[in-house]
């Protein structure tokens, strides 16, 4: 292969921030102070938090060195499936800090903040016209929260027809966070499993199905990178039984364009705004998790609600059948604005096609990979593919020897040990931004590291040799918890 | 498209790999019954320079600052940012990565968040901080439940003055399980009323805020002796956080849990999100906490490092039986508080809420002086009520107009309170904006 990506170039140590400085230096600008001092009384008063005094040299070579031991989508192929790593165009984040917007405080009068409620009324309407739903609320601050509020709509509508439900079916593919999101309403999650081809039969989901079951949370492509085929009939199923069908739309990236999801019957679906809709992931968070329902479910949706009116916009409560509120204002409108910029930047072909290419470079990395991994489902993906470690058990190698050892190569591992359903599962997501060039850098590395399993495994044990740290301990981690310095 | 970069060919010669003969044909196993039978019908695409246009327009019919002086707080606070916090957070580093899965490709963020938690339980005067969660409100509604889990009781006791937003996501939250809310009144001094406390029984928790949202500085150490005194956790909840570089920390004064909002901590305001979900709590509870949280530990070399750790207690291991559905946290605007933490240093944050404190004593003492009552004579940090004279609604309108926004109308929360305004000051305002203020006010 050509030459390998990582390289150990000049990563400098830091010490932690209370480690530096030294008292009275500092790193703030504080305004002249124009009123005289009033001072608080005494049995309020503490002499404030135990924090180091740095200068702003101190700051930035800090946060500079730290940045320096991280991998982001922007330094190269970030492969974790079920994530959606895409390149987050840097003109969104430009918009996000415009003055209007960043400035803007929640609690304007309407007539003063008419730009971004446009902006989210139509975000709304773009995601309803994308998924096919009737209605949408922005203001779930991540996908987990977008579930819990779908989970809420569910009950609320149950609820409001007099029945109360206690079981929802959950599917041995889903996210952790679903049957989780599921107790959190109270919901006893029922696990349904997985045919023999990686998706949901009817007779599972019917032998499971009752008239004391809310629902079903179905991700759809699921977990494994597969369309769940069944959908339309067990949507059906569980309509039949009073059920109402919950979209887990975290893998929306693989059917922009090709799937209409209000078509198939599903009742609600949650988005993932930093995935699908390109904003950063920031390292875990801030995202959205806006939910789209079909019009059975508006009365339920969170407020306050945008409303229209002759080209004017303003906020409103009056909803009485509302499950309430699940953020503080809004939502996560920092993180809607970016959205908006990239779907009024990509327009409906190039979403479409953004789904296409996503498909086309899982499957094209399923088809170069399929003799070296084990690929447990060998049929076509969508978005992600996942693979096993079960050709390199033989050498003693896993899965997490083979994620660390592509650091080496200088790639982020894809996601390891998810879906359950598959032992020593590799998902690999590449997403639509990464070119030919790019996966087959990767695919390369991967078959290296295949050769390396069998010729010299202690490489792979060793891994990785060439970032800032070594294999970390986490079991002590976790035993002896150390939270803070 | 400048975001997908295949050719034409390269297309063709991956289509060629795969073994199909269009991008449509991938799509085979999508059953006609879920295809999309037309396009999608969006708006054509921009190019960079109109879609700038387009958001110039928009963000410029929207109030902001510098523009207008807006003394409206809460919940949101407008304070200065320094620009190292704007530069330094717009590294790719931590903004395109992801959770930090991988620890030795992450110690940038896994370090950064360390450090996050150890200053936001200095801050706070708790043990352990987590790695943060989405906003305040939902972080309080996290905090009661875990209470409830902790105590294996059903009720909780909630003040309030407790901002009216987070009650309202509480309930929210509360409401599929039946767990029960008591709502403490408050006090003519604008504190919680804690005397119904003895008479609830079956309590996991009192929940009050500090500064609450008439701005008052409640009395914390009578408050948590009172729910200890029930069997209860104590629980506080803000939205000011900076409050806390001048006053009494809620874990010094009892605190078992502190939850709350860090938007003031180098956070924008951006129409109220994304902000920061602040948790701590003891050392004791920390198995009981929900979200993320980083731990120090070593590598095989020995060296000092970090990873993400108790994973037990989350969805993606324990699944329904987790401490919560939560599985990120909110870690670009934790580590925009850490750097804007660093930045303030000891000396910076004491200095800046005295700052606070004064300039809003300040506005407070003239209001008073030209005649409006403060509603409550208890000690406030940088917000306060203030009772205006009748007829005030046009004033507030004829401010608008010269681009005043003179604080909050209290009576859409509180409807006896008519004619009172909650009205905050922070450094962003001068003196001289403050008398402008009140002469606008009082004419």
């Amino acid at each position: 292969m050509k030459d390998v990506l990582a390289t150990t170039g000049l990563i400098l140590n830091e010490p932690l921030l209370w480690e530096k400085g030294k008292p009275g230096r500092r790193g703030f600008s504080l305004p002249v102070r124009d009123v005289e001092v009033s001072p608080l009384e005494d049995r309020l008063a503490s002499r404030g938090p135990d924090f180091p005094d740095l200068s702003e040299v101190d700051v930035v070579r800090h946060f500079t060195r730290l940045s320096t031991w991280n991998f982001g989508v922007d330094t190269g192929i970030y492969p974790l499936g079920s994530c959606t790593m895409k390149y987050n165009p840097k003109i969104n984040d430009k918009q996000a800090s415009l003055p209007g917007f960043a400035g803007a405080h929640p609690l304007l009068p309407g007539e003063l903040s008419q730009g971004l409620l446009r902006l989210m009324f139509e975000l709304e309407r773009f995601l309803a016209e994308i998924t096919g739903m009737d209605a949408v609320t922005l203001q779930p601050a991540a996908g987990a929260q977008g579930e819990l509020t779908g989970m809420l709509l569910i009950h609320a509508y149950h609820k409001s027809r007099g029945s109360k439900r206690s079981r929802i079916l959950v599917p041995d593919t889903a996210h952790g966070t679903n049957p989780a999101s599921a107790a959190l309403c109270g919901y006893r999650p029922i696990p349904v499993s997985s045919n023999e081809h990686g998706i949901l039969s009817v007779e599972s989901v019917s032998n499971a199905m009752d008239e004391d079951t809310a629902g079903i949370m179905i991700t759809n492509p699921n977990t494994l990178g597969l369309f769940e085929e069944n959908l339309k009939a067990i949507v059906d199923l569980v309509h039949a039984k009073g059920g109402l069908v919950y979209g887990d739309g975290a893998n929306m990236n693989a059917v922009l364009g090709m799937m209409d999801v209000g078509c198939t019957g599903l009742d609600v679906l949650h988005l993932n705004l930093h995935k699908t809709f390109s904003t950063p992931h920031g390292g875990g968070g801030p995202g959205a998790g806006p939910v789209c329902v079909k019009k059975h479910l508006e009365p339920f949706l969170p407020v306050p609600r945008i409303v229209e009116q002759k080209g004017k916009y303003r906020f409103s409560g009056n909803f009485p059948q509302t499950i309430g509120k699940l953020h503080a204002f809004y939502g996560n409108v920092g993180v809607m604005i970016r959205a908006y910029s990239y779907i009024r930047t990509m327009g409906t072909a190039n979403l479409k096609k953004a789904s296409q290419l996503a498909v086309l470079n899982a499957n094209y990395i399923k088809e170069r990979l399929k003799a070296t991994f084990h690929l447990p489902y060998d049929r076509p993906c969508m978005h992600e593919c996942v693979f096993t470690d079960r050709n390199q058990a033989g050498f003693k190698v896993t899965t997490l020897d083979i994620a660390k050892r592509l650091m080496d190569y200088g790639f982020h591992p894809p996601t390891i040990y998810f879906p359950l359903v598959v032992n020593g599962a590799i998902m690999i997501e590449p997403t639509e931004t990464e070119s030919r060039d790019d996966l087959d850098r990767l695919i390369d590395a991967l078959q290296a590291i295949a050769d390396e399993a069998r010729t010299d495994p202690a490489l792979l044990h060793r891994a990785p040799t060439k970032c800032k740290r070594r294999r970390l301990d986490e079991v002590t981690a976790a035993r002896k918890h150390i939270p803070a310095g | 498209m400048r975001y997908l970069p295949h050719t034409d060919e390269e297309i063709d010669s991956m289509l060629r790999v795969v073994g199909a003969k269009s991008l449509d044909d991938l799509f085979s196993a999508v059953p006609p019954s879920c295809r999309r039978t037309r396009d999608m019908n969006l708006p054509e695409p921009l190019s960079e320079w109109d879609l700038n246009r387009l958001m110039e327009g928009l963000s410029r019919t929207v109030a902001a600052p510098p523009e207008y002086k807006i003394y409206t707080g809460a919940g949101s606070y407008e304070h200065y940012i320094p620009q190292v916090v704007h530069y330094l957070l717009s590294r790719s580093e931590f903004v395109t990565s992801y959770t930090p899965y991988q620890p030795e490709m992450s110690q940038g963020t896994l370090q950064a968040i360390y450090e996050y938690q150890t200053l936001s339980a200095r801050l706070l005067g708790m043990e352990v901080s987590n790695a943060s969660m989405y906003d305040g409100a939902s972080a309080l509604a996290e905090a009661l439940l875990m209470a409830i889990r902790i105590t294996r009781k059903r009720r909780v006791a909630v003040s309030c003055l407790i901002h009216p937003h987070f009650r309202k996501v509480v309930q929210t939250y509360l409401a599929p399980t039946e767990y029960e809310i008591v709502e403490l009144p408050y006090l003519p001094d604008g504190r919680t009323d804690l005397s119904s406390l003895q008479n609830l029984g079956d309590l996991a928790a009192v929940a009050v805020q500090s500064p609450n949202f008439f701005g008052v500085i409640e009395d914390l150490k009578e408050t948590a002796d009172r729910a200890h005194d029930q069997g209860a956790l104590f629980i506080t909840t803000f939205t000011e956080p900076l409050a806390y570089g001048i006053l009494k920390s809620p874990g010094t004064l009892g605190a078992d849990i502190a939850s709350g909002e860090g938007q003031s901590l180098g956070i924008a305001q951006s129409f109220g999100g994304p902000g920061l979900g602040i948790f701590a709590t003891r050392m004791s509870h920390v198995r009981s906490m929900p979200g993320r949280l980083v731990g120090k530990t070593v590598d095989v070399e020995g060296r000092q490092g970090f990873v993400l750790t108790l994973a037990t207690r989350e969805q993606h291991i324990r699944r329904e039986k987790a401490t919560s559905n939560i599985c990120t946290n909110n870690s670009l605007c934790a580590v925009a508080a850490t750097m804007y933490m660093a930045c303030l240093g000891a000396s910076g944050i004491r200095e800046l809420a005295q700052l606070n404190h004064d300039k809003a004593e300040y506005l407070k003492k003239r209001l008073t002086n030209g005649g409006c009552t403060t509603f409550f004579e208890s000690p406030t940090f940088n917000e306060f009520v203030v009772e205006l004279p009748p007829g005030i609604e046009k004033t507030y309108e004829r401010l608008l107009e010269n681009k005043i926004v003179a604080g909050l109308s209290l009576e859409t929360y509180y409807p006896e309170l008519k004619n009172h305004y909650l009205l905050c000051v922070t450094e962003t305002k001068s003196k001289e904006d403050m008398d402008r203020l009140v002469k606008e006010l009082l004419s």
